[in-house]
């Protein structure tokens, strides 16, 4: 662009009216660029960036449905750590993230590595049907799986009793609650994610394995050196998505646990907290505390994640 | 592996069959599990065993359905807010990834690194500021609560961006210019027609998630005129007696729409994305 304008200014010597046609491209650009970024801008700041940092400021008021605020100061945050329901919200988010995402990228990863066989047959088939849940709603899928995790009808606890398990009250207690919820987001995101690994799958390019074939390294040791390596990038990117994703998690507890999460609060995640504090509760300040402290933890435990998956590159 | 891998019922290559059959199974089993309680009679399924093949009931199921929620004004919801929403998501996203692609102005990178970044930003971080808005522009109940905010994302400004400046040579633009094409015919004549398949796979991205995006309207859209379809499966969910085949019926008819059109559009969808983020 540098080059051009001084072909302009050079012009502007020479042909005058050309100059001015020429001189407006740059201009232009500035104008046009600017306009058709705007409306992302436009929308973002108001629904976006405003609420963002009004949420901070709420958040250091006692403020009702009312309207009627009083400051505060850092109140609501003290009361936040020292709310028994607060940390056991903590801590049925993390284990329901645990429990979910650990074996589904794992899974995921596996299942990438199948459908880039090159033996495989209907590889159109697989991939589609791998897919397939991604595309259901989260209702949908708590609905769903809300009449497969039923006590005395669901189809599961009859499936176990063919093993000699006992019906598990799976509504109605910690571990059962989380596994049921776990399973509703590994069913949709699984394939998803095995999408993922697979576009980075096929992005390696083959005279790596082959110059590695060549060189004598056997199928586990390019696995370890050559895949892990190349799609480092998309574990990285599926491991903070789902941090994301798992420090969010709302609809299916909602669904599955009942408003508040159930008896035990064994369903109460942070979101869920956060949206029966505002919305039932009407304490606007307290859960815009509550937003904030989600806000943090999201960042410092995607910030983690990533520290661990680099140093898993690292260690081989 | 490689010298075992001529024969076809290599020990490896069962395994993976059996292992993608089973993945597959688990993977379509709950969609039909929601049609054979669906279509069953409610009693049916509180036998033990309980039922495995479709019943005769769906039509009944359905009439229940219809009893309980506004079914079609919920769909009609759905379909309005998610087309809207679409049809913006794709205009303003593939303008301003044409504009970031392909435009030098002052900031462009700084504008983008911070439009990355708002990715990261969590929805619900502003939801009671954003509540207070609409409550102010007197949008509660309204399609607009849900539209508005909505026209224009990051992510599409991220793909289109990526899609464009992978795809578009910078020859063809110069043409154009030599040829007296301002910078809105350019993105509309040149531009536009051929990202196709990467508008395509945003739209389809973007339209699956408005049709299934529920923390929001469900605090916005509190009147049962104005329901989603999500939102409206979620009160038929939550009434007091909970007749499993009505709801199954229901949640039913409201994934056969979003079902339908993605295996039209699957095989582009997917191979969009494979590809797409390999650039």
């Amino acid at each position: 662009m540098g080059s051009n304008l001084e072909v302009n200014k050079k012009g502007a010597i020479t042909a005058l009216p050309k100059t001015r046609k020429t001189l407006k491209q740059s201009t232009k650009d500035h104008i046009s660029g600017y306009l058709y970024i705007s409306p992302f801008f436009i929308i973002f700041g108001i629904f976006g960036l405003f609420p963002i940092i009004f949420t901070a400021y709420i958040s250091f008021h006692k403020w009702n449905i009312l309207g009627t605020k009083e400051f505060i100061g850092f109140k609501n945050y003290q009361l936040l750590f020292t709310d028994p329901l607060f940390w056991k919200a903590l801590g049925n988010t993390f284990s329901i993230w645990v429990i979910s995402t650990l074996p589904q990228l794992f899974i995921a990863l596996i299942l990438a590595f199948v459908l880039n066989s090159a033996f495989l047959k209907g590889k159109e088939f697989f991939r589609l049907a791998v897919f397939l849940p991604n595309i259901t709603s989260v209702v949908a899928v708590a609905i769903i799986f809300g009449a497969i995790f039923g006590e005395t009808y669901g189809v599961l606890n009859y499936m176990l009793s063919f093993l000699g398990i006992e019906p598990i009250n799976w509504t109605g207690s910690y571990f059962g609650t989380h596994v049921a919820i776990a399973t509703m987001v590994m069913w949709r995101w699984t394939g998803y994610n095995t999408i993922i690994y697979l576009s980075a799958l096929q992005s390696i390019p083959k005279d790596l394995y082959e110059a590695a074939t060549i060189d004598g390294a056997n199928k586990m040791q390019q696995f370890f050196y050559i895949t892990i390596p190349m799609i480092r990038p998309m574990v990285i990117f599926t491991v903070i998505l789902s941090t994301i994703g798992g420090m969010q998690i709302f609809a299916e507890p909602l669904m599955f646990a009942g408003a508040g999460g159930g008896a035990l609060d064994q369903g109460l995640t942070m979101t869920l907290y956060l949206y029966e504090e505002a919305f039932v509760r009407s304490s606007f300040g307290y859960s815009s505390a509550i937003a904030w402290v989600l806000f943090l933890i999201i960042v410092l435990f995607s910030l983690v994640n990533l520290f661990v998956t680099n140093r898993i590159k690292s260690a081989d | 592996m490689n010298e075992v891998g001529v024969k076809w019922y290599s020990p490896g290559k069962i395994l993976t069959y059996f292992m993608l059959i089973a993945i597959s199974f688990l993977s379509i089993f709950p969609f039909y599990w929601m049609f054979v309680i669906g279509s069953n009679h409610t009693s049916a399924i509180n036998k033990f065993p309980p039922a495995f093949l479709p019943g005769a009931n769906f039509f009944q199921n359905a009439q229940n359905v219809f009893i309980n929620i506004d079914f079609f004004k919920a769909i009609m919801n759905s379909v309005i807010t998610s087309t809207v929403i679409t049809v913006a998501v794709l205009f303003f996203c593939s303008l301003a990834g044409f504009a970031f692609a392909k435009l030098e102005f002052k900031g462009k990178n700084w504008l983008f690194v911070f439009i990355i970044a708002t990715m990261m930003v969590p929805a619900q971080l502003g939801i009671i500021p954003s509540y207070m808005i609409m409550a102010k522009l007197g949008w509660i109940d309204s399609l607009n609560a849900v539209i508005v905010p909505a026209v224009v994302n990051a992510f599409g400004v991220f793909w289109m961006r990526q899609y464009i400046g992978a795809t578009i040579p910078n020859e063809l633009l110069d043409a154009g210019r030599i040829d007296g094409c301002s910078n809105f015919k350019l993105y509309y004549a040149v531009v536009l027609p051929s990202v196709r398949p990467a508008v395509a796979t945003l739209g389809l991205i973007t339209f699956m998630n408005v049709w299934n995006d529920f923390l929001w309207p469900l605090v916005v859209l509190k009147d049962r005129s104005v329901h989603t379809i999500q939102i409206a499966l979620r009160t038929l969910n939550g009434a007091y007696y909970q007749d499993y085949a009505m709801i199954l019926a229901g949640t039913f008819m409201a994934t056969l729409p979003i079902l339908i059109v993605f295996l039209m559009f699957s095989k582009q969808f997917i191979a969009g994305l494979t590809e797409g983020s390999v650039k």
